[in-house]
Parts: structure tokens; sequence; C-alpha cells
């Protein structure tokens, strides 16, 4: 017979260590904390994280490879050299070290861009929560409306557009559109409708406090969760914008990481072209390691961020 | 996610189509001075010296512009990759539509010169005296810039047609080279069936190839008069002699389903799942750099024929370096165009690895008897030599060629993966083409 039935200790992750005594009789209450475990869920949700994590694996596993080795070996399990620094190194170098410069812009974009998409988002977001005016049925009309219109479509427009006032190649085609994050204002509309008692602005402004300072001061701080997650939001949108800058943006010096990335692979379709895919993988990594940081780093704000929403309907 | 992004490139060729269909109404016709530019003018603009940006994606270019700096130190080139293929032809008409930041001189593939010079977005290089340049290029190529008297870019690289194979796996299974398409068809049959996972070649319908094929039959599927466009993909000779053939590969399921270029293309030309390649001269440079694993594999043969004994070749691919209408400074970027596709520059691109279409270098002995390391030491620039002799002169592609390409696999792929014939799918094909030159306005098998 294999394991007695009482030898296997509870797994808790909250606690450690555990008496002995109680690993004889475990605790069989359920609570909030230790619901009970379900087979199916444990084994959907395992699919799900294997079905997420399977191409980040690939894609580590030939960053380490060589052009060669990309094409002659299986793609999920390690073979030939290890080529991984080498790659990084040549990624970095590769064309003057264009994806170096590459990197740089997309910064720029997203701190420029999803920064202040995420300011004006809140800005707008507390003004319509907090204040009344008349037309505040004609705004909510407007940023629903503007929600479900996809940038895409309106890309195209914006192009001509911005050519007529000579904004195309340059990083503002790309900031501008950037900016405006209807879904954002959408979020902090609501959250700020729930997280700032309007109460304690009314007391902030018995004590003499400004409009401003009371939203610096009170109101921002208790915001602070749903800022993280519109920027998170923003963030993703802009590091990963494709069509905007594939019709804005035509000198590489101003491209984005994803056209850059998609200029190098495009090299292996031409006549002639230097097919560079293990710098492109490399690079691909590369380019994701900052979004999996900025992840790791706003997690907490961002899981409380959604829990508020959640508990309070 | 691969089919996603098929999509996403498929999204984009009909926003090609929307934005081709305005500028094609919509163009302006500023076409300046018309006047005769002598050698001596352009050598006082080049003294004087300005800036040209340059749209190409051709990787030997960099050298031509590095060494027409340091030649004419007053000219600035800005070279710019806006995207390769139908990416730079959408921004291209974006931004001739927009009428800003349309670049000097653009790189522009043979089949898709039509469609601009005929949106009267191209300088007509004669008054240049680039019509005297007739017999400095390989035939295929010269057709495919001039309309008429008129000259719209100069050719800068040329496809003339060979048979690429693995002699390994031929060998491996005794199988000759194929010298006829009939023969092309028995190899296919006897090499899938010594090794299931072994392809004799790989198609998922691509237009370029089909054209290719089409034109090497002696096929005319596109003529155009002025207006007059004549679209016939039923009873054309060369689609009949293509689809005889090309049909049985596909019933018989005897091409690999990998769609060329892809990774997937990069790893069975290494590895043996596809056995051989009809394609254009180019292709050696895309072997060394991007299928290293097979040195020593493959060689070069004539391209297989449609009648035993004939000796008929095609082009594919292979582009032009046309000058914006919209250019500002025409004259220089003229004077680049003739440098880098008709004298100095010439030779920088040969040796960073280019396919010539001029005669002078597709003739000389240095080029002839080249050895190819990757080729197991074979001088195959004798055969391409010879390919870009045999091609047939009546070809011409439709006006709106890109168009057409980018509808492609809605019609004619179909066949390649449903119960549709090939002969119905490019029945089909005609019909999207016959219904968009209409809509612009030609008038199409009237």
């Amino acid at each position: 017979m294999s394991a007695p039935p009482f030898t296997a200790p509870p797994r808790s992750r909250r606690t450690n260590h555990r008496a002995p005594a109680s690993r004889r009789a475990p605790r069989r209450r359920r609570t909030a904390d230790r619901p009970r475990r379900s087979v199916v869920l444990t084994v959907l949700m395992g699919l799900t994280a294997l079905y997420a994590l399977l191409p980040l694996a690939w894609l580590v596993i030939n960053a380490t490879k060589t052009q060669k080795n990309l094409l002659d070996s299986f793609g999920l399990w390690f073979s030939g050299d290890f080529a991984l620094w080498d790659n990084i190194s040549q990624t970095l170098t590769y064309d003057d070290g264009i994806f170096v410069r590459w990197f740089l812009n997309t910064l720029l974009y997203v701190v420029v861009g999803a920064g202040g998409a995420t300011f004006l988002a809140v800005l707008g977001g507390y003004g319509l929560a907090k204040f009344d005016f008349t037309g505040k049925r004609a705004v909510f009309a407007t940023v629903i409306g503007a929600v479900a219109v996809p940038a895409t479509a309106l890309a195209v427009p914006t192009f001509l557009m911005f050519s007529k006032m000579g904004l195309t190649n340059t990083p503002w085609a790309v900031i501008i559109p950037s900016l405006i994050s209807p879904f954002g204002l959408y979020l902090m509309w609501v959250f700020a409708a729930e997280a700032v008692p309007t109460e304690l602005l009314e007391a902030a402004r018995v004590d003499g406090s400004g409009e401003l300072r009371t939203f610096f001061q009170v109101a921002l701080p208790l915001l602070t969760p749903g800022i993280v997650t519109v920027l998170l939001f923003t963030m993703v949108q802009t590091w990963n914008n494709y069509f905007l800058p594939l019709i804005m943006i035509k000198d590489p010096d101003w491209y984005p990481l994803t056209l850059g990335l998609n200029a190098w692979n495009q090299q292996a379709s031409t006549a002639g072209g230097q097919p560079v895919f293990n710098l492109v993988i490399t690079g691909a990594l590369l380019t994701i390691v900052p979004l999996v940081a900025a992840f790791l780093l706003l997690q907490r704000y961002w899981q409380s961020g959604l829990a508020a929403g959640s508990v309070k309907g | 996610m691969r089919t996603m992004t098929r999509r996403a490139m498929r999204g984009v060729g009909l926003l090609c189509a929307a934005a081709l269909s305005l500028t094609a109404c919509g163009s302006s016709d500023d076409s300046g001075s018309d006047k005769a530019v002598s050698g001596g003018d352009l050598r006082a603009a080049l003294r004087e010296g300005g800036s040209i940006t340059v749209w190409a994606w051709e990787p030997t270019l960099k050298q031509v512009v590095t060494d027409f700096q340091k030649e004419y130190p007053k000219v600035k080139v800005k070279l710019v990759n806006a995207g390769t293929g139908n990416d730079q032809y959408t921004a291209l008409q974006n931004a001739v539509q927009a009428g800003s930041g349309v670049p000097d001189v653009a790189q522009v593939e043979y089949y898709a010169l039509g469609q601009f010079a005929l949106g009267k977005s191209l300088e007509d290089l004669s008054r240049y005296g680039a019509d005297k340049f007739k017999d400095a290029y390989s035939p295929g190529p010269w057709n495919a810039v001039t309309v008429d008297d008129a000259v719209y870019a100069l050719p800068m690289d040329s496809g003339p047609m060979a048979l690429f194979y693995n002699k390994k796996v031929l060998d491996k299974h005794q199988i000759a080279t194929p010298t006829t398409w009939d023969e092309y068809l028995e190899a296919a049959r006897a090499l899938h069936a010594a090794d299931p996972k072994a392809y004799i070649a790989n198609d998922t319908g691509d237009a370029g190839f089909t054209t290719s094929m089409i034109w090497q039959a002696g096929g005319t599927p596109f003529k155009t008069r002025d207006t007059n466009v004549t679209v016939d993909l039923t009873n054309d000779k060369g689609v009949v002699a293509f689809t005889k053939v090309w049909q049985k590969l596909i019933d018989e399921k005897l091409l690999a389903p990998i769609s060329s270029w892809s990774d997937e293309w990069y790893k069975g030309l290494a590895d043996g799942t596809i056995a051989t390649l009809a394609t254009g001269a180019w292709m050696p440079a895309n072997f060394v750099s991007g299928v290293e694993g097979a040195s020593g594999d493959w060689r070069a043969a004539a391209l297989p024929q449609w009648k035993k004994g004939e000796e008929v070749s095609s082009e594919n691919g292979g582009s032009s370096l046309a000058v914006m209408k919209a250019s500002k400074n025409k004259d220089l970027a003229y004077a680049f165009n003739e440098y880098a596709n008709h004298s100095e520059g010439v030779q920088a691109r040969l040796e960073g690895g280019a396919f010539p279409a001029t005669t002078a270098d597709l003739s000389s002995p240095t080029f002839l008897e080249q050895t190819f390391p990757y080729f197991g030491g074979q001088k195959a620039n004798e055969i391409f030599a010879r390919s870009a002799t045999q091609v047939p002169e009546e070809w011409s592609y439709l006006p709106y060629q890109v168009y057409a390409n980018s509808v492609f696999n809605d019609s004619v792929g179909k066949a390649y993966v449903s119960d549709t014939k090939l002969i119905d799918g490019l029945k089909a094909w005609q019909k999207a083409a016959v219904d968009y030159g209409t809509e612009q306005g030609f008038d199409v098998n009237k």
C-alpha cells in the first residue's frame, strides 16, 4: 500500500510549520482562506498556465540558439551551442545598434504616451465622478461610444489628418493618439466614484483646501490602485502598439520595437535579404522583459485595484 | 497566431487597395518641366549637392550609398527601409496620396511598376537620356521598366529563373534532375513515395511564381493598351500548360504545404523536406545567409521545360529604382539612380551578392567563371546568364498587379487547400481582376 492516509500534510500555503498533533488530525473546516480543492479546476488552471507559458518557454529556449541551430533542431528543447549571450550582443549591435534606438523610442512613446494617457484619464475620471455639470450624460455617451471604436479604425483617418499637419514620421504621430484612452477614462471614472468618498472631499473643502490640493493630497492617494491599473493597461497597449506606428512612421530611426522586429523578420522575405531569425527571437525576448518586470513590480497595486472593483461591485 | 498575422496582412492589403483606388482618381499632376537634362546638368547638380531620400529594402544599396557620398561629398542620401514589397507600396501610395513624405527615389518591383507608372507617380527618365540604355539591360527587366517610349525606372536586379535542387536528397532516392515539367511530376511522385516526409517543392499558392510559370509556358494572360486591359486566365496557353501539370501535383498531394519565406520554409530547405525550388537567380544569396546548414547539398540547373528540347525560361522577382514625380530634387535623384544601376554602383552591388540586370556583367568572364562554394563549387552564373537570354519578351503584368496579387490567395489559394480546381481558382482570380479594373476606370475585356 502506498502512503497511509494520515501522513499526507495538508497543502496549506499559509503555514509552514504545523504541530505533529494537528497533522494527525487535519482540520477539515473550510474557510474563505482555505476553499475546497477542485481537481477539475486545478487541471484546468494547469492547462491554462501551460498554454500561457509554453510560448514563453519556446522564446527563452530558442533565444539560446544560433540561426543555423534554429532551423535544424527541435523547437522545444535546447540544442547546439549556448548562444544566448552572443545573440544578445548581436541584437544590441546589429546594424549600428539600431535595436537600442528602437528600445529608447518605445520607452519614449510609453513614458510620454501611456504616462500622459494615465494622467489625463485620472484627471478626467475624477472630475466626471465628483463634479456635477450640464452635459455630463453627453460626455458619458461619448466616452462609452469611443470605447467601442477600435483604434485601428481610426489609424488611417488620423494618418491623413496628421500628414496635412506635417506630423507623420515624427514621434508626435504616435504619442498624440496614445494620449487618448477612453477605456482608461471610464475605468478611472468608475473607480473614483467608488474609492473617493464625497464626504471626505467635503471635509477637505470645509477645512479650506483648494480643489487642486484636495485632488493631489486627498483623492490621489485613494486612487493609487486605479491609477496603477490604468497605467499598466495603457503601458501594455502602447508598448505593443503596432498598427498605428506602422501607418505613421516610415523612418526606421523612429520605429518602436514592434515595427523594428517586424522589419528584421521581413529581411528573410527579400531576395538577397539577410534572415536574422535568431536576432528577431532574442529581440522579442528582450522586448518583453520590461513588461514582465513592470507587471511583477506593480502586481500588488494591480491586484488590489481589481479587487476594489469586484467587492464594491 | 499564424492565421492571425496572415489575416492582419490581408487587412493591410485591403487597406492598400483602398488607398490605391483613392490615388488612382485623385493624383495631382504637377509634371513640372519636361525639358531634357544633359550629363553636364547632372554633374553640376552633383557638385552643388543637396539631400535625397531613397526608399529601398535591397540590402546591397547601403554600400552604394556610402560610395556615392564619398564620391559626391555634398550630396546626402538618406536610405530608408520603409518596408518590404507590399508594405512599402502601401506606404508609398499613402504618401503620394497625402502629398507629403514622398521619397525622391523608391525601389519598385517589376510587377508593381505598371501600377505606379499608370498612377502618374513616377518620373519619365527618358528626358535624362535613359531611353538610350536599351542594350545595357537584359530584355526581361528592360521591357518591365518601359512603357512605349517612356522609361519609368532603371532595372536594379533581375531574376532569370533556374531550378535549384537538393542533390543529396535526389541522389539518395536515385532521382534524376528533371528537365521537363512532366519529368518533374514523375520525380515528385518518386520522391514522395520513397520518403513521405519529403516533397519536390513547397507551394501554397504564390502569385509571383504562378505568373512566372505561365510566362515561361508562353502565356500572355495580361495585355494592356492605353486603358484597354485584357485578362485571360482561362484559355491562355500558358495557363493551360501550367494547370495541367500543377493540378496533378496538388491532387496527389506532392507539394509541401509550406509558404515561401516562412521560417518553416527555411527549415524545409535546410533539412531536405523541400527538394527543389524553381525561382529567380537572386536566390543564392538567400541560400548562403538563410540555409547555412545545407551548404554543399544544393545545385542549380536550367528551369524544366514545358516541351522537351526547348530552351525557354522566365523571370521571377527583381526590382528597379524609380524617381518619384513628387521629388523636389529629381536631378540628384536620377543621378543617384544611374550611379546605382548603370555605372559604378553596379559592381558594389554584385560584390554584395545581388544578381545583375546589366548585359555587360551578365556576359563578363569574371561573372561567368565565379564558383559557388555553397553549390559544391558549381559555376552557377553560367546557368543563370543563359536563362536571362531565354525569357519570352511578350509578357506584361496588369497595370494593377499589386492589387491582383494581394487577392490571389482568396481565389487561387483555395485550390491548394480545398476541392476547388486550379483552373476554377484562376477563373475567380480573373473575375476579381476584371471587376477591380473596371472599378478603376479601365476597359477590361471589352
